[in-house]
């Protein structure tokens, strides 16, 4: 089913006429609203006059992450305190989070995007949907939760955490849809086979999956483990949240909710931008965004956009899978991971060598992340207790800094290799290709 | 009347072992007794060595982290019940043992003892004329 028809099939040169349109009204609120905007213009010298049509979104300056950083918490808001109705954080790689804030308008955009998604994927108002993505500062858990309210489903608020509760709930209130992570879904699989379930004991026939990359393979085997059809839903929490695109029922590519989100696609070396079809770094300029609207955001994922009407009947851009990331940055376990994040708590810590390698696999679906670190000769002890416990102080400051557990090795002196310049600190054994 | 135990730290893989013993050789070492002591991804070997300056040095060049530890070294005799005596008198005078091992050979049986406490080991065992080894009598 096609949620907002009106604007999901659109002609293309209505679409750029009203991104035109959009991205001028934007550039005119950032120029007035954030004096980090109005410096880089100035700086370019490029006037909100300058901007009419959506081609010449080319003049306009980046944004990163490190901005949105610099500027932390509300430096790059454009409404005012009192028109901001809800805030939500992603984590931060050493200090700061990201802050973003949304008016009444941003989450009614939002509700709406969703809404779109879930239609695509085929729930209506007669389905029983459970969100189990975490609720909290995360957008997905409340994102995706407003739009099946707004779709009009009913939502069950499932959240994260004691799937053989959540596992009784789909099956005895004939739960049909669920979004969560992909690796949780295979989870889910297994907690079933456990409990001595099948997938014939239960009724879910949708699943929405995102906040990490997943493979076709990953697909097939949730897809076969659980009996349903599952759709990727891709977003991310600096640009709305989950609902910047989406999966239609032909599955060949994710439609961008392009009204609301402009794509772009850049050499990220060169920043120049490359024609539709080409492989390169995803950017986005939130069109209609109140709160913290953003121009040309690079997103770091890299992927290729595909134009041309879509056999479900949508005209709206559709993004190829993730391919990967421009920086080095992981998702484990849907959780943002930066290499500088462990190697900040290794530095606060004297019994630790500054070298470090981070060594990411997929066990039994789940993501694993093991630390290697050398322990400096003046800390080592002949007590296998002590040097349990210094492993363990490690384990824990781990896991407040980055959300999730990691195991760690103790290492021989020298046997981690020395970085040459720009050091390689991951070796990712995932196959996601 | 303490004698140098060398601590290695080894990572779990095949071969390490052999790479300490391959040093310990080439420069002449004799090895008098060692313990192996394991966690699931890494271990220390503890050993007492003929030469311990020439040992740490060597094993250090090669990039081990070796770490020097007193420790006692008893004589007793090789008959059952010894042991249990001396454990006897260290246990009423509250000491604490880390970890020990052993060697028997003939009459004699040599025990190395990491105790938490070292003078207080050492003066209970005197009080209790057990003998206690020096380097030069290993």
């Amino acid at each position: 089913m096609i949620w907002n028809r009106n604007k999901e099939c659109m002609s293309r040169d209505e679409m750029s006429d009203l991104q035109g349109k959009r991205l001028h009204k934007l550039v005119t609120l950032v120029y007035h609203n954030v004096p980090f905007y109005r410096n880089k213009m100035q700086v370019m010298d490029v006037s909100p006059d300058d901007i009419r049509t959506i081609e010449d979104i080319v003049k306009l300056p980046f944004t990163t992450k490190q901005d949105l950083r610099d500027n932390y918490p509300y430096g790059l808001q454009a409404a005012s305190q009192s028109e901001i109705v809800r805030v939500h954080a992603s984590s931060g790689t050493t200090g700061n989070p990201t802050i973003v804030g949304y008016t009444r308008k941003d989450l009614s955009v939002w509700s709406e995007v969703m809404a779109r998604s879930l239609a695509a994927y085929g729930i209506t108002r007669k389905d029983t949907f459970s969100v189990s993505y975490g609720y909290g500062l995360f957008t997905g858990g409340l994102g995706a939760h407003y739009g099946v309210e707004n779709l009009g489903a009913t939502v069950i608020p499932a959240s994260t955490g004691n799937t053989e509760k959540h596992i009784r709930l789909i099956r005895d209130l004939h739960i049909t849809g669920i979004a969560c992570t992909p690796s949780y879904a295979l989870y889910l699989a297994e907690t079933l086979d456990k409990m001595g379930l099948t997938k014939e004991d239960i009724d879910l026939r949708v699943g929405a999956f995102g906040a990490e990359p997943w493979t076709e393979n990953m697909r097939r085997e949730i897809e076969e483990r659980l009996g349903i059809k599952g759709y990727n839903l891709y977003g991310l929490s600096e640009i709305m949240g989950p609902g910047v695109s989406y999966e239609c029922q032909e599955q060949h590519g994710s439609h961008i909710n392009e009204d609301h989100f402009y794509p772009e696609i850049i050499n990220p070396d060169t920043l120049e931008q490359l024609p539709k079809g080409q492989q390169g770094e995803l950017v986005f300029t939130t069109l209609t965004k109140e709160g913290m609207p953003l121009l040309r955001y690079r997103t770091k994922d890299l992927c290729s956009l595909m134009e041309g009407e879509c056999a479900c009947g949508r005209t709206n851009v559709r993004m190829s899978r993730i391919m990967g990331r421009s920086d080095d940055m992981l998702i484990i376990r849907g959780i943002n991971v930066f290499p500088s994040q462990v190697e900040s708590v290794i530095l606060e810590m004297p019994e630790f060598e500054p070298h470090y390698m981070l060594v990411v696999d997929r066990v039994n679906n789940l993501d694993t992340l093991q630390v290697q670190v050398e322990v400096r000769q003046d800390y080592f002890s002949d007590e296998i207790g002590r040097m349990l416990a210094m492993r363990k102080r490690l384990v824990d400051k781990l896991k407040s800094v980055l959300s999730i557990s990691a195991d760690v090795k103790l290492m021989e002196p020298n046997s981690i290799a020395r970085s040459q310049g720009k050091g390689k600190h991951v070796i990712d054994n995932r196959k996601l290709n | 009347m303490t004698i140098k135990q060398l601590s290695v730290f080894l990572e779990n893989k095949t071969g390490r072992i052999n790479e300490v013993t391959k040093i310990l050789a080439k420069n002449n070492i004799n090895m008098h007794a060692f313990s192996m002591a394991e966690t699931t991804d890494f271990g220390i070997l503890r050993l007492i060595v003929s030469d311990v300056d020439k040992a740490v040095n060597a094993l250090r060049e090669a990039s081990f982290a070796v770490i020097l530890t007193d420790v006692v070294c008893l004589s007793c005799p090789n008959v059952a019940g010894s042991l249990s005596a001396i454990m006897e008198k260290l246990a009423t005078h509250d000491i604490f043992i880390e970890y020990m091992y052993a060697f028997a050979q003939g009459d004699e049986a040599h025990v190395i003892i990491r105790p938490n406490n070292l003078p207080r080991c050492l003066e209970t065992l005197q009080q209790e004329s057990c003998d206690v080894l020096d380097k030069d009598r290993l």
